[in-house]
């Protein structure tokens, strides 16, 4: 067993890290200061054909190996969580879209997705339905050679922006899936702000009253919305997720040695007091065990290894506490300059508490993990 | 014997088949005298999660792509109706 990149691998990781730094680090305060991130970068991104990473070549997509994917979304997860937030979206649509699109969708939709001319988002979540999520509320019903949608999603990332949504509902009681596009009559899109963390991912409420889509836009088999369609939107989110996590572990860990590098008390740096090294001992232990479930997920996706699913949960449930357990150390380590926003360590924090609830929180990754843990799987 | 299924140049049978196919399944149903025609979603024993892992499953150890035309609950509701809807795609 070999447990390292490839030169194709070590070489994509260093042209991220290299975009990272010069466009998205230096700037991700102001964009969780601003509540947005600016359209240029986002055009940028997509100018390196990064919004397509995980749509077929055929589809004009770069079909980029999983752990290549993965390694991105740690760069881009160390420097901003509202940008990972970003592309963690527009992913799942593109995966639903090639996991269980029409020919036509993905002819038509794919394309566009990867070059960046449309952002994509999922609608899942509900005002009064978050980890109910088979329960939804919004309702499909046809009539007149169209889908009627009624109904309402909430805490959408990206949704102020996007182009295109994947929708969650129930036609007849029976799961479905479909997209719509920003402007069809009856969709309503209204700002979210002033969030604790994800302070930039332009997050949105969605309203649909009587919203026509045509029944092209249907993606799966009504029935299978939940199931088949949402779930592998969701099992790409959680992926992405877990990465952007170790890479949020990353940001706290090099901001920590580097303030415990700099800070004076009691004559001596504190990175010479042993405290202040269990906490950065406990975090680069933790991210390193992070990165190696991430790896094993993304072992396992490449594969089609039916256990990829329950190691992505395992991922992003451990990834995700770890960055929780990390910006919480961050901040203590950087003490009443770490509760400022003179550095970035307490928008880590916040951050890192959305990690915990997003993609399916962590209580209902645990109920998973256990169930299958009960099954002898 | 049953009908034949090529495999990477690998002769498979159906019984080899349904086998493969059993030995999956009863992982996730616990119900280990499993037969052929045995509705599985009936059971109300597998979970969410389930389904994928199933469509995983047949495209991996197949070599099969599980396309949105496919899902259809028939495909996937018995050991049976598994193994006649690979025998399908791979005759296709």
């Amino acid at each position: 067993m070999r447990i390292e990149l490839t030169p194709q691998q070590s070489k994509q990781q260093e042209s991220f890290k290299h975009f990272v730094d010069d466009e998205i680090f230096p700037y991700a305060d102001d964009y969780d200061q601003q509540q947005r991130i600016p359209m240029k970068t986002i055009k940028k991104f997509a100018e390196k054909g990064w919004l397509g990473v995980t749509i077929p070549t055929e589809n004009g997509g770069l079909e980029m190996d999983t752990i290549s994917w993965g390694l991105l979304c740690e760069e881009i997860g160390r420097a901003s969580s509202s940008f990972l937030s970003l592309i963690t979206v527009h992913y799942m649509l593109c995966k639903a879209l090639t996991s269980w699109g029409t020919d036509f969708q993905k002819e038509y939709w794919l394309p566009k997705l990867a070059n960046g001319e449309i952002l994509g988002a999922f609608g899942l979540t509900e005002p009064e339905f978050g980890s109910d999520a088979k329960n939804v509320g919004t309702s499909a019903h046809f009539a007149d050679g169209d889908y009627v949608l009624n109904g309402s999603k909430k805490w959408i990332s990206c949704g102020q922006i996007a182009d295109l949504f994947l929708i969650i509902a129930q036609c007849d009681g029976a799961p479905c899936a479909f997209i719509v596009e920003k402007n069809t009559p009856g969709f309503f899109v209204e700002p979210i702000n002033d969030m604790l963390g994800f302070r930039a991912a332009m997050l949105a409420e969605l309203r649909m009253k009587d919203c026509r889509i045509p029944e092209k836009n249907l993606v799966g088999k009504i029935g299978f919305g939940f199931s088949h369609v949402a779930a592998a939107a969701l099992d790409s989110g959680r992926y992405t997720i877990a990465w952007g996590c170790v890479g949020l572990g990353r940001a706290c860990q090099e901001a920590s040695i580097s303030y415990a590098t700099e800070r004076k008390q009691f004559d001596n740096y504190i990175k010479d007091h042993q405290l202040i090294q269990k906490m950065i001992a406990d975090m680069i232990t933790n991210v390193k065990a992070a990165r190696l479930l991430c790896f094993n997920a993304g072992y396992l996706k490449s594969t089609k290894d039916p256990q990829m699913i329950m190691a992505t949960s395992i991922a992003k449930y451990f990834a995700s506490k770890m960055a929780a357990k990390a910006s919480s150390d961050a901040v203590q380590i950087h003490g009443a300059n770490g509760c400022s926003s003179l550095y970035p360590v307490q928008r880590y924090m916040r951050d890192a508490k959305i990690m915990e609830i997003i993609e399916g929180s962590n209580q209902m990754q645990q109920i998973l993990i256990a169930r299958y843990g009960y099954m002898g799987i | 014997m049953g009908k034949k299924m090529e495999r990477d140049s690998i002769v498979m049978n159906e019984n080899e088949a349904k086998e493969k196919i059993r030995h999956f399944l009863v992982k996730f149903i616990k119900k280990f005298d499993l037969k052929d025609d045995e509705d599985i979603f009936e059971s109300r024993l597998v979970n969410s999660l389930f389904a994928m892992q199933l469509v995983l499953f047949v495209e991996k150890e197949f070599k099969i792509k599980v396309e949105n035309k496919d899902l259809d609950l028939k495909n996937f509701n018995s050991i049976n109706s598994i193994f006649t809807f690979i025998d399908g795609k791979k005759s296709a």
